[in-house]
């Protein structure tokens, strides 16, 4: 493992009800996080390829743990997104250096497919800083009923020389949608869009 | 339903499970990580809006919810009860509500873990407060056996950004396997416990 971890913690949220009705099936999320070192902490470094892979790492390992949380097989996940928060050594763009060139490929073979773009939010902060991880359907973007976010926070992350690592994954969407759009049942799959 | 209340069945609106495994704080990994988990549950809070005298039955209302928690804490664990060796447990009262109607969560909460845990001697660390949506809670952990161990004085921070409402009670108990990841700061040791008056 390339990445020196410091802490995961993975977190499911089960909604039963909203506005006093029941919701059945419960819609539940969740997400799994990674504490890591930043190894380009206080340095500016041009070639970011060290922390792409640990991206790469990071999108099977938290993806998986996610997945074991929620206690259901990939294929039955339905909306999923990520987010990094960067500690105050470090550069916004450690933070995409993880999420976008590797992370991707491992979350969709844990999950068996993934058509569509998956959601980010990255940040700089300290320790306490909130990540709200924006959430969409996994096979298509424009599913409105799944458009969703997901708050994770860790009161001693991510300390200067840290970065923060999340991927949440639901299985299902908004608790009452009644917004209208795209619904699940008339996803084509082709594009990640519809 | 138990007490001389007639109260509503516990509405539980939303719950959340959170385990952190911890590997390390800047010194040596730790052979084994520990791991420190926390079960929350949203309920509605039956006396909310106004003063009610009478309020006891609803710790016995509590109970089957506390067990279930407390179930879930030992399966985010890995399932095995002996694992677990500090506890905690705490209450966020919505606005609406009185710190008093936290304070119904001692009973059940600690009643619930005990049994669980079986033969827990400890007195079942805990801290309450009125708050609103996003208030966050640092809930005390405690050796289950004794609760002078050193090392194993924790806390975990938990809340949830929409909870509690005005009218909700927001519940937590927190489960550890072990002592703080570097702790060094001598005291009893877990190895040292006489576990005859839950003290020491």
């Amino acid at each position: 493992m390339k990445a020196k971890i410091r802490k995961i913690a993975v977190f499911v949220e089960e909604t039963q009800r909203e506005m006093d009705r029941e919701i059945s099936p419960p819609a539940r999320k969740a997400a799994a996080v990674a504490v890591i070192e930043n190894p380009y902490a206080g340095k500016f470094v041009d070639d970011l390829s060290e922390l792409m892979g640990i991206g790469e790492e990071l999108g099977e390992l938290l993806t998986t743990r996610a997945l074991a949380a929620l206690g259901i097989p990939g294929p039955s996940a339905e909306s999923y997104g990520k987010a990094a928060a960067v500690g105050e050594n470090g550069e916004l763009e450690h933070a995409a250096a993880i999420l976008h060139p590797k992370l991707g490929t491992p979350v969709r073979r844990v999950l068996g497919k993934g058509a569509a773009l998956i959601p980010s939010s990255k940040k700089r902060g300290g320790l306490g800083v909130v990540l709200d991880i924006p959430l969409g359907h996994k096979d298509a973007a424009f599913v409105r009923s799944h458009f969703d976010a997901m708050e994770v926070r860790l009161n001693d992350a991510p300390r200067a020389n840290e970065i923060m690592v999340a991927i949440a994954v639901t299985d299902g969407g908004r608790p009452i949608p009644r917004v209208g759009g795209l619904t699940k049942d008339q996803i084509k799959g082709e594009d990640g869009l519809r | 339903m138990k007490g001389a209340t007639c109260m509503p069945d516990v509405a539980v609106r939303k719950r959340l499970i959170c385990v952190e495994e911890i590997f390390h704080e800047g010194g040596r990994v730790a052979a084994k990580p520990l791991r420190r988990a926390a079960a929350l549950a949203v309920i509605r809070n039956p006396f909310a809006g106004s003063y009610v005298a009478d309020i006891q039955g609803f710790m016995d209302d509590l109970k089957p919810l506390g067990l279930d928690m407390a179930r879930a804490l030992v399966a985010a664990l890995g399932g095995d009860a002996k694992a677990v060796e500090g506890y905690g447990k705490g209450a966020i009262v919505g606005s609406a509500g009185e710190i008093e109607h936290g304070a119904l969560w001692h009973v059940p909460g600690g009643y619930a873990m005990r049994e669980v845990l079986g033969g827990a001697k400890a007195i079942v660390a805990s801290t309450k407060k009125v708050g609103g949506p996003g208030t966050r809670l640092d809930v005390p952990i405690t050796h289950i056996q004794a609760s002078y161990v050193r090392s194993h004085f924790d806390a975990m921070e938990v809340g949830l950004n929409d909870a509690p409402c005005a009218d909700e009670v927001l519940l937590a108990l927190v489960m550890t396997t072990g002592a703080r990841v570097h702790a060094r700061v001598g005291g009893l040791k877990a190895s040292e416990i006489k576990g005859e008056d839950g003290l020491r």
